[in-house]
C-alpha cells in the first residue's frame, strides 16, 4: 500500500551559458505510488504557485522507450532501480526525510540548456554518420528473399534497443559515447542488409564521436549498468573489430 | 467550402494504380525548385521527409523535441499489419481492406482503405531492407501474429518494441537525408501557426523552445503529421507533449476537421491511482488472449480479489458474449467495464478499475509459459503498482488512446486548404470511428512512405504557387499574433496553474464525451467548456519568460488550443446522434444495450469548417460510399 512521505531536494538550477548552483526544495506528502516526474509535477505546481521558475527536466513519453528523460539521482543516472529510465522510478523507493540530489546528465559534449535538460544532439550527428541501411524507399526486395538466423535477428534486436537517453555517456569517467555507437553498428552488422557499408559506416560513426569530444572507452563498463535497456558490453568489442578491420581495409 | 474526395473511378483495386498514372509528375530535374516544410518526425512525418528528399525536393523537418527520434510513434508495442500472407491462412489485400473497413464500423472511406492494404506488403519490404530487425522464425523468415479484430496472423513485430524499431528505421532515412543535405532538420521547433498567401499553405511560424525566438519558413507545400489530439482528456496513453495545435492553427487556416468526436478508448490500461496522476500505461492488448476479466457480483465487496470465492465473482465479458468472451472488441470491452465501475462493483482504490486473472492460464498452462508470453509486460506493471501480476490479478481500466478524427483529407491527402497535407493520425481517412490494432504504424507508414510521395507531385506541377518570401505580410501578421498571444498569456499571472487547468478539461471530457456520450451530459460540457476557457484566460499562472526555454509556456499554449478544440469535438459527438465504433451516444443503443449506427442517417464524415472566435463552426457532410463492403450491425454474442 502507498503512504506519504517527505523528502528534501537538492536540484541542480542553471540557466544556459551562466554558472549553475544547487537550490534546495521540499517535497511534503508525496505519495509513494507516485512516479519520480509525477513527484517532479507537484514540486514544479508548488514552485509555480509561489512565483518561482519551475524546475526544467526533459520528458515525454513516460513509459520508458521515447529516451527523453533522465538526471542523476543520488549519484546514479536515471536513479537507483536498476535497467530502467526516470521516468519508471518510483516513489516507493525513497524513504521518508531523504535527500535526493538531482543533476542534469553530465559530459563535455551535453551542454546544459536549462536546470536537467541538456544537449543531446551529438547523438544524432553520429547516426548521421552511417546509423542507417542507404535504401531508398522503393528499392527494397521482397521481405522473405533474405532469410536470417534468428539467433542473429534476435542479437540485433539486443542492440537496435537503444534507446538513444545518453545515459552511457553520463555514467562512463570519459564521457564516452562508445556503447550508444556500438549498439547501432551491431545492429546492422548483425544483419546481411547492414554490410554493404559496415567498413564506412564504423569509421565515419567513430570519427565523428571523437570529432564532438566524446571520450574514448577504456572498459570501465559503468555504461552498461547505467542503461535502462540493459545493452551488452561486448557490443563495443564488436565496434572495436570493426573499426580495426575497416581502418585496415578502407583507402580513404 | 466544397468537399471533393478526389477518388479516382474505376474498380477498388484499380484505383491507386491508374491514379498515380494520372496525377502530373515534377521532372526529376524540377525537384529541386520545390520546397515542402514537414512537421512532425513520427512515422509519418519522418517517413515523408526522408523520401520526399530522396526523390530531390528540398525538405525542411521540424519538431519540438531534442531528436527527431522521440516522437510517439516509438511507444507502440503490438505490430504492424501487413496482407503478406505469409502464413498461409487466407489473407489478402482484400480481406485486410476488409476487416479495416468493417473494424471501422462503416465509418472510413473505402478507396482510401483498400490503398492502405494494398502498399501493406511495400512497407514490410522496405522496413526489412531497412535492417528492421522484426521477429522471426528459427528457419529464418519472418513470424506473425495475430491480433484484435482479424481471424488471420498478419501482425509483424519486434519484441513488444514495434513502433520504436520502426521509427528508429524511418529516423535512419531521415538521418540519411540530413547528411546528405536534402533535408534541413529543426529539432526543438515547435510550430505555431500556419502561414496562408492567396489561400495557400506557404508556410510556418516556428518557435525555438531553447531560445524563444520566433521563425518565419515559406515553402511551396506544408505537410503536418503531428499525430492526434487524445491529450485533450489530459490523461491519456499519449506522451506528455502530444498535442492538436498544429493541426489547431491549421483548422483555424481554412482546413475542414473530420469527425472530431471519434476517439479510441483502449480497454487495457493501468488504472489512475492518484489526483497527481500524468499520464496513463498501456498494457498490450494480446493480455485478454490469457487473462480472464471480473469484477465482484456485489456492489462495494472490497475484499481483495483472492478472497472473493468463484461465484461471488462476474466474469461478465463471458457472461455476456460467450462466442467472443474476453476477446470482443476493444470499444466494447472499455464500455463494458465502464458499466461494472459505474454500477458501484469496481475494484481498487478508487474503484475505477476490474481485474484481469491469470490464475486460470498459469495453472493450466504453467507460471513459465505464462512469463515467456507476457514477461515484460508483468514487469512493467508490477513497476508501476507494486503488485506481482503472477499472484494478484491485474487491475486495469480503459484509457483515452488514439484519435481517429483528424484534418479532413482528399485521396491525395490534401486538406481543404490547398497546399497543406496531413499524414497518419492526424488525418482521419482510414480508421473510420474504431481503429484495429496494429493499423496505426501501417498508416502512417504508408502515408509518409508511399502516398504523399506520389501525390504532392499532382499539386506542385499544376498549382500556380508564386514566389513569396519571408517578408511578406502574411508572415508578418502571423508572428505577431503569436507573438501577441505568447504575451498575453505570460501577462496573466493568476492563481491556477496550466495542469490544474487541463486537468480540470479533461476530467469533464472523460465524463461528457469519452466512453459514453449523452445529449444532456453534451450540452452540460459544452456549457462547462466556454467556462473554464474564460476562466483560464483570466486565471491561468505562467511563470518565466518568452525568451527563454518556458516549459510552461509551452504547455500553456498548447493547452489554450485544447479549450478550443475540446468544444468542437463535443458539437461533433451531440451533431452525431448514432452510435458507431469508439462514439457511444446512450439514446442510440440496441435492446441489449449495443452500439446502435444509424446509416440512413450518418453515413457520412463530418467536416467542420471554422468560421471566426465565437461563430457557429458550419458542417460539411461527406457521404459515404460502400461500393464493396456490405454495411451490417456487428454482434459478437
Amino acid at each position: 500500500m502507498s503512504e506519504k512521505i517527505n523528502v528534501t531536494l537538492k536540484v541542480w538550477r542553471q540557466n544556459r551559458g551562466e554558472k549553475g548552483q544547487f537550490k534546495i526544495y521540499q517535497a511534503r506528502e508525496i505519495d509513494t505510488a507516485a512516479s519520480f516526474l509525477e513527484m517532479m509535477d507537484i514540486v514544479n505546481e508548488q514552485l509555480t504557485l509561489n512565483g518561482e521558475e519551475p524546475i526544467a527536466f526533459e520528458d515525454d513519453c513516460r513509459e520508458g522507450i521515447c529516451g527523453c528523460c533522465g538526471a542523476v539521482v543520488n549519484g546514479k543516472t536515471h536513479g537507483s532501480h536498476e535497467r530502467t529510465t526516470l521516468c519508471q522510478l518510483h516513489m516507493r523507493k525513497f524513504k521518508n526525510n531523504d535527500q535526493i540530489v538531482i543533476e542534469p546528465f553530465r559530459a563535455k559534449p551535453f551542454q546544459v540548456l536549462k536546470d536537467l535538460i541538456v544537449d543531446r544532439s551529438g547523438l544524432d550527428a553520429i547516426i548521421c554518420e552511417g546509423g542507417y541501411v542507404e535504401v531508398k524507399t522503393g528499392n527494397a526486395p521482397e521481405a522473405a528473399t533474405t532469410p536470417i538466423k534468428r539467433e542473429l535477428a534476435e542479437a540485433s534486436m539486443d542492440a537496435a534497443q537503444c534507446i538513444g537517453c545518453g545515459a552511457c555517456v553520463a555514467a562512463c569517467p570519459n564521457g564516452s559515447a562508445m556503447l550508444f555507437t556500438a549498439a547501432k553498428v551491431s545492429q546492422y552488422v548483425l544483419l546481411p542488409q547492414g554490410h554493404p557499408e559496415r567498413t564506412q559506416r564504423a569509421l565515419n560513426m567513430v570519427n565523428k564521436m571523437d570529432e564532438l569530444g566524446f571520450g574514448s572507452c577504456s572498459n570501465e563498463y559503468e555504461c552498461t549498468v547505467a542503461c535502462p535497456k540493459g545493452i551488452d558490453v561486448k557490443n563495443i568489442a564488436r565496434l572495436n573489430r570493426e573499426f580495426i578491420k575497416a581502418s585496415l581495409t578502407s583507402h580513404s | 467550402m466544397k468537399l471533393d474526395s478526389k477518388i479516382p473511378d474505376g474498380p477498388i483495386a484499380e484505383k491507386w494504380t491508374s491514379h498515380k498514372f494520372n496525377v502530373k509528375l515534377v521532372n526529376p530535374a524540377n525537384k529541386r525548385k520545390y520546397s515542402v516544410i514537414v512537421v512532425g518526425t513520427g512515422l509519418a512525418g519522418a517517413a515523408a521527409s526522408a523520401t520526399l528528399a530522396e526523390l530531390g525536393y528540398i525538405v525542411e523537418a521540424f519538431t519540438y523535441s531534442d531528436s527527431p527520434r522521440r516522437a510517439h510513434s516509438i511507444a507502440a508495442q503490438g505490430g504492424i499489419n501487413a496482407a503478406k500472407n505469409y502464413p498461409n491462412d487466407g489473407d489478402s489485400i482484400y480481406r485486410l481492406f476488409y476487416d479495416t473497413v468493417k473494424g471501422g464500423d462503416f465509418r472510413s472511406r473505402e478507396a482510401n482503405v483498400y490503398r492502405l492494404a494494398e502498399v501493406s506488403n511495400q512497407i514490410i519490404d522496405h522496413c526489412v531492407a531497412q535492417g528492421i530487425p522484426f521477429a522471426r522464425e528459427y528457419g529464418g523468415y519472418l513470424d506473425n501474429r495475430s491480433f484484435g479484430g482479424a481471424q488471420v496472423s498478419r501482425t509483424f513485430y519486434a519484441r513488444g518494441q514495434t513502433g520504436q524499431q520502426l521509427l528508429i528505421g524511418a529516423y535512419g532515412a531521415l538521418s540519411k537525408e540530413i547528411k546528405k543535405g536534402g533535408v534541413t532538420m529543426h529539432t526543438r521547433s515547435e510550430v505555431v501557426d500556419v502561414v496562408v498567401i492567396d489561400g495557400q499553405a506557404r508556410g510556418i511560424i516556428s518557435r525555438n523552445l531553447v531560445t524563444g525566438e520566433l521563425t518565419r519558413h515559406v515553402a511551396d507545400a506544408v505537410v503536418l503529421a503531428t499525430g492526434g489530439y487524445g491529450n485533450v482528456f489530459f490523461l491519456s496513453t499519449n506522451a506528455m507533449n502530444c498535442n492538436a495545435s498544429a493541426a489547431w492553427r491549421a483548422y483555424k487556416k481554412g482546413a475542414a476537421f473530420a469527425n472530431p468526436c471519434y476517439t479510441q478508448i483502449h480497454p487495457t490500461c493501468i488504472p489512475m491511482h492518484g489526483d497527481y496522476q500524468s499520464k496513463l500505461t498501456l498494457m498490450s492488448e494480446s493480455l485478454r488472449n490469457d487473462g480472464r476479466i471480473w469484477v465482484p457480483k456485489a456492489k462495494g465487496d472490497n475484499r481483495p480479489a483472492n478472497e472473493i470465492p468463484e461465484d461471488e465473482r462476474d466474469y461478465y465479458l463471458e457472461r455476456k458474449y460467450p462466442s467472443f468472451g474476453n476477446l470482443v472488441p476493444r470499444d466494447l470491452a472499455s464500455r463494458n467495464a465502464k458499466q461494472v465501475c459505474d454500477e458501484g462493483r469496481g475494484v481498487g482504490s478508487t474503484g475505477n478499475a476490474v481485474y484481469l486473472d491469470f490464475a486460470d492460464a498459469i495453472e493450466r498452462l504453467g507460471k513459465d509459459v505464462i512469463e515467456s508470453k507476457y514477461g515484460n509486460l508483468f514487469e512493467m506493471y508490477e513497476r508501476i503498482t507494486d503488485e506481482d501480476p503472477y499472484v494478484t490479478p491485474m487491475r486495469i481500466f480503459p484509457a483515452v488512446h488514439y484519435t481517429m478524427g483528424g484534418l479532413w483529407v482528399d485521396y491525395n491527402l490534401m486538406t481543404t486548404l490547398p497546399g497543406l497535407y496531413a499524414l497518419g493520425e492526424v488525418n482521419f481517412s482510414d480508421h473510420g470511428a474504431n481503429r484495429l490494432g496494429a493499423s496505426a504504424l501501417m498508416q502512417g507508414l504508408a502515408d509518409g512512405y508511399f502516398v504523399l510521395p506520389s501525390t504532392i507531385n499532382d499539386y506542385l506541377a499544376s498549382a500556380d504557387i508564386p514566389k513569396v518570401g519571408t517578408d511578406h505580410e502574411a508572415f508578418a501578421e502571423a508572428e505577431q499574433a503569436v507573438q501577441d498571444r505568447l504575451d498575453q498569456l505570460l501577462a496573466i499571472k493568476g492563481t491556477r496553474t496550466v495542469d490544474d487547468f487541463h486537468r480540470e478539461l479533461g476530467q469533464l471530457l472523460w465524463e461528457n464525451c469519452g466512453m459514453g456520450r449523452s445529449e444532456a451530459g453534451l450540452k452540460i460540457a459544452l456549457e462547462k467548456i466556454s467556462q473554464i476557457r474564460e476562466a483560464f484566460w483570466k486565471e491561468v499562472n505562467v511563470p518565466g519568460s518568452a525568451d527563454d526555454l518556458n516549459q510552461a509556456l509551452e504547455k500553456a499554449n498548447r493547452v489554450a488550443d485544447f479549450m478550443e478544440f475540446a468544444e468542437l469535438m463535443v458539437k461533433d459527438a451531440l451533431a452525431r446522434a448514432e452510435s458507431c465504433g469508439g462514439h457511444f451516444r446512450e439514446e442510440s443503443q440496441t435492446d441489449e444495450g449495443e452500439a446502435l449506427r444509424k446509416d440512413d442517417e450518418f453515413a457520412y464524415v463530418s467536416a467542420w469548417e471554422f468560421n471566426g472566435l465565437g461563430k457557429e463552426p458550419t458542417l460539411h457532410k461527406e457521404e459515404l460510399v460502400f461500393e464493396e463492403v456490405k454495411l451490417s450491425q456487428r454482434s459478437y454474442k
